[in-house]
């Protein structure tokens, strides 16, 4: 694709935490420091293998997942953006981003973090309701946010963003308000409102299966919010953000103006990105692939790793998915209408040769008919009933 | 080479259903070294997936074992496997036909059952010598003792020495064949005689055609014969006769009366060689048929439509080749407004119905939409006329009708003393009409009512195992038609009649099913960008409704990182679903909507 042919972001996956929260299905567990540093080891050497064949490219953002980044010891975590440094060619104007949780970083690691280049940091604050932490399994309290947050301000840190979610078990649209109020008093530059899933293999799996069936098929629930209530909580966070001056600039994020996250948008926006470390995954010369996802197999594989081999394959590949440009043209669109200012006919064509009017014509005009999508200046976009009834849209561009 | 008939025995295996019927019939042939054991497939004679998965038997299957008895003579045995389930009641009649004796299996532990008094009178109604044989007498709940009584007071079949065996271990089951040879008769038949041979099953091959299976119960039957079925008429040139292998056909010189075996004779379709028809040669035609033929009629209806309408023609095809195996399944073409173009099929019974529709999506590879299966109903007109309605749509307007019959069977339930109140009380809901009740023994009973068929081809089986905790059974048979007040209960989905959704109910009930319906669908129908009414309508009389509400919010907020395969594969789910729905008007609704008429007493 010649659009993006020249630019790649980064993603460095810590699949470390203290404790695992009882909501999370992301690849992460405790592991004790031998594993710690053998895995910094191994992250280092894929950097460094990866860094050899991409060099050329133009890396505009770096995400730093987990897991939970800020919990690696701070010096790993140097060597492993200095690793980068050395082997990748980073814009100095790329956004540069850590998450960190309430409680694992001192005002010292916010300081190593600016030094070796981090610029943005996203904490995870979840609620700053005492009974909805200790209900989410988090191991930190509002007050530990806070001195989190005065600490990443003091080091200089000028763009934060804060994760909340909606749609907890007992969640009330008024207990969501003094989340937010007390937020946005600090007046992070981000956002992010997550809706709670019900992950298979969760502690919350277990608790609330029953409930979250009964909340898909529109029953009454008995802890979980129900549909309307859960839609209410949405609708209740869009609001109030919206009102403390931020904009929405996709489903589930919100930012002040000049703030919004580049390298989320560049997942929307299908620009090539590389995921480095367990179970990462990637999207370059339209192929989708990912890591492995068990850690000493991970830790392992890198020593197969051979610098000066250019025809190796990586051994720390799982799965890999050629897509097809029918596949491509697909997740254009129903990545690409997840942002509020939807998609560029201009980009449709860059990317593929074709006008979208001639591929998506018949649905497009299906959902102008339904209200849900408008089109101007040259960008298709869901409106605010279309953003709410998302799923619904994006379903219809797959074939 | 002549076969000497005292040497010979042609037999059934008769059970309930789960007495360890297929796995006597495998031991058996592993005894007599048909098979070593190590070639034994568990239940050689089931050799349809669909049949070893159900462990039921669909199909008769019959096979030829030899045993060298004790004092050194070889025989000849004829094993007959038998379908065990009401709706093929009529191919178990005719298999005992081809039979001279049977071996009644009872299961050691819970004694008779309502199939097994039923497949016991069939077999004494055909004269059979009927053997009997305790099984799983190696279970710790088994009461050999208390069994062979039943036996004999029920049934009135001397048991004291019956084989008390072990199926599945092989206990014992040399006795079952000592006692085949010492009780069973040979049988007769003069070789000379005028050809007169039994259709017990048939099996098409598409490289040689229909293959026969037939009993000879008088002359020779010989390849190079031209023979003549005598209630079809068909006339044919014989290919090929020969016996049953294990699982495979094994040609002969000749069948001789009193064997068992099969012809070939290039026949295109099983149609022309009905169960239970009379086989003779057509230049020395024998005086007359062998009693007890009659043509199968199906009892249940519904209509079946391919899920992707693009499939039509397959599904057409796959219809044509399993008609070519089962002459009781019936088809003609018919048009839904919301399913398109598909057929209305008939069938024995619900199994078959079961079994017809899984053969169709697993050999064949369609997906189906089944319509809520129905009963044939007579509707007399005014004007003198009767049609026979298979299809609820197609019933005249009220205006035109004098009166409307339904056709009934005469059911018997056994049931253990303590679950009589709640059988009677099933029975009753379902509009049965009292008969009789006898006590078979103190703690059992034998219950019989006439029930509407309607009432009893959903889940009657099921609601008398759930208030009986199992320990009902239940054997029925056709007995006739009754007048009764029916109505058409029809289904408006935003306002429009969905034909596939209308059935035929009685009048009573048609409220309580209306609402129950309505309030199934609203359950079944996922929410759409507007608001949509169900209603339930007799006539122009709306009777219940129910509101799918607008949906509101159907947001993927999250997506991990940078997973787009997972938000991929959650969306992809989310259309997939949508391939399964029917679209009627603007209303998508789910194929499994279509039947669930079949699940209103559920909860």
């Amino acid at each position: 694709m010649e659009l993006y042919k020249d630019i790649l972001e980064l993603y460095i996956h810590i699949p470390f935490c203290v404790k695992k929260c009882d909501y999370c299905d992301f690849l992460s567990g405790c592991y004790d420091e031998d594993i710690r540093r053998s895995y910094t080891d191994a992250l280092c050497r894929e950097i460094k293998w990866r860094g050899i064949r991409l060099g050329s490219k133009k890396i505009t953002s770096i995400y730093i997942g987990g897991g939970t980044p800020s919990w690696l010891e701070v010096d790993y975590m140097a060597r492993i953006m200095d690793t980068v440094h050395q082997y990748f060619h980073v814009d100095p104007l790329a956004e540069v981003t850590i998450e960190c949780n309430p409680g694992t970083v001192s005002a010292e690691n916010f300081n190593v973090y600016r030094s070796v280049g981090i610029n943005r940091i996203s904490i995870g604050l979840q609620s700053a309701n005492a009974d909805e932490l200790k209900l989410l399994g988090r191991i930190h309290t509002f007050d530990r946010f806070l001195h989190t947050f005065e600490f990443a301000r003091v080091a200089g840190f000028s763009d934060i963003s804060v994760d909340i979610m909606t749609g907890l078990p007992g969640q009330t649209p008024a207990k969501l308000l003094q989340t937010i109020h007390q937020v946005c008093r600090l007046q992070p530059e981000h956002i992010s409102a997550y809706s709670l899933i019900i992950e298979k293999g969760t502690p919350f799996y277990d608790r609330y299966k029953f409930d979250a069936v009964k909340q898909h098929a529109g029953m009454a629930t008995e802890v979980l919010p129900d549909e309307n209530q859960e839609y209410e909580l949405y609708k209740t966070a869009q609001m109030q953000l919206v009102a403390h001056g931020y904009e929405q600039y996709e489903i589930s994020n919100y930012a002040k103006k000049g703030h919004v996250c580049q390298h989320n948008i560049g997942y929307w926006k299908r620009v090539p990105y590389l995921g480095l470390g367990l179970g990462a995954a990637s999207l370059m010369d339209e192929v989708r692939f990912s890591n492995e996802r068990n850690i000493h197999d991970y830790i392992a594989h890198a020593d197969d790793l051979v610098m000066e081999n250019f025809n190796q394959e990586s051994p720390m590949m799982e799965e890999s998915e050629k897509l097809s440009r029918q596949a491509a043209m697909e997740e254009f669109m129903f990545l690409g209408l997840r942002m509020n200012a939807g998609v560029s006919r201009t980009e449709f064509r860059q990317a593929f040769g074709l006008e979208i009017d001639g591929v998506y014509g018949q649905t497009i005009q299906r959902l102008r008919d339904e209200g849900l999508l408008e089109a101007a200046e040259g960008r298709i976009f869901l409106n605010e009933r279309g953003m709410d009834l998302s799923n619904y849209a994006m379903a219809l561009f797959l074939q | 080479m002549a076969i000497d008939q005292s040497k010979v025995r042609n037999f059934c295996i008769i059970a309930h259903i789960d007495h360890g019927k297929s796995t006597l019939a495998d031991r058996l042939i592993e005894k007599t070294g048909l098979l070593t054991e190590r070639e034994m497939q568990a239940q050689v004679l089931d050799n349809m997936e669909l049949e070893r998965e159900r462990g039921i038997t669909i199909k008769s299957q019959a096979v030829r074992l030899i045993y060298h008895s004790e004092d050194g003579e070889e025989y000849i045995l004829n094993l007959i496997d038998t379908p065990g389930h009401v709706d093929f009641n009529y191919e178990v009649s005719r298999s005992l036909a081809a039979c001279d004796g049977a071996i009644l299996v009872v299961d050691a532990a819970q004694g008779i059952e309502a199939q097994t008094l039923a497949n016991v009178y069939l077999a004494l109604d055909h004269d059979l010598e009927v053997l009997p044989v305790i099984n799983k007498v190696d279970l710790p709940s088994a009461d050999p003792e208390r069994v062979i009584n039943e036996i004999e007071d029920v049934i009135g079949l001397e048991a004291q020495d019956a084989p008390q065996i072990s199926a599945k271990t092989g206990l014992n089951v040399e006795q079952v064949l000592a006692q085949v040879i010492e009780k069973l008769p040979a049988p007769t038949g003069d070789p000379s005689a005028p050809l007169q041979a039994l259709i017990f099953d048939s099996l098409y091959d598409s490289y040689r055609g229909v293959i026969v299976f037939c009993r000879v119960k008088e002359g020779t039957l010989k390849a190079g014969d031209t023979v003549r079925m005598m209630a079809t008429g068909a006339s044919f040139d014989v290919v090929e006769v020969g016996y049953f292998g294990a699982g495979q056909f094994i040609a002969c010189d000749e069948l001789s009366a009193g064997m068992v075996g099969y012809m070939t004779a290039s026949i295109k379709n099983v149609k022309d060689t009905r169960v239970g028809d009379t086989i003779t040669h057509a230049n020395r035609p024998c005086a007359e048929a062998l009693p007890g033929y009659k043509k199968v009629n199906p009892m249940v209806y519904c209509g079946l439509y391919p899920a992707d309408g693009a499939k039509y023609p397959d599904l057409r095809d796959a219809l044509e080749k399993l008609q070519l195996n089962d002459a009781a399944l019936q088809y003609e073409p018919e048009t839904s407004i919301a399913l398109g173009f598909g057929f209305r099929c008939g069938f024995l019974g619900l199994l078959h119905l079961d079994v017809i529709q899984e053969r169709l999506e697993r050999e064949y590879n369609l997906d189906l939409v089944t319509t809520a299966p129905g009963v044939v109903y007579r509707v007399h007109k005014t004007d003198g006329t009767m049609i026979e309605l298979t299809n609820p749509s197609n019933l005249p307007d009220p205006s035109e009708i004098e009166y409307m019959e339904e056709p009934v069977v005469d059911a018997e339930i056994m049931v253990t003393s303590e679950y009589i109140g709640a059988i009677m009380d099933l029975c009753q809901e379902r509009r049965g009409v009292y008969v009789s009740m006898e006590y078979m023994e103190e703690t059992r009973a034998l219950i019989k009512y006439v029930l509407p068929l309607n009432e009893i081809i959903y889940d009657f089986f099921d609601a008398l195992k759930s208030r009986s905790r199992g320990y009902a059974s239940f054997d029925y048979e056709f007995k006739g038609y009754v007048q009764s007040e029916l109505v058409k209960l029809d289904i408006l989905i935003n306002r429009e009649t969905v034909d596939a959704l209308s059935f035929i109910v009685f009048k009573d009930t048609a409220y309580e099913r209306g609402r129950k319906m309505c309030e199934k669908l609203k359950e079944e129908i996922p929410r759409h960008l507007f608001e949509i009414p169900i209603q339930a309508a007799v006539g122009s009389k709306i009777i219940a409704r129910e509101t799918v509400k607008a949906m509101r919010k159907d947001v993927l907020a999250k997506c991990y990182g940078g997973d787009i395969s997972r938000k991929r594969k959650l969306l992809e789910k989310q259309k997939e679903g949508k391939k399964r729905m029917r679209q009627v008007g603007n209303v998508e609704i789910p194929q499994e909507a279509f039947m669930s008429v079949l699940k209103l007493d559920e909860d």
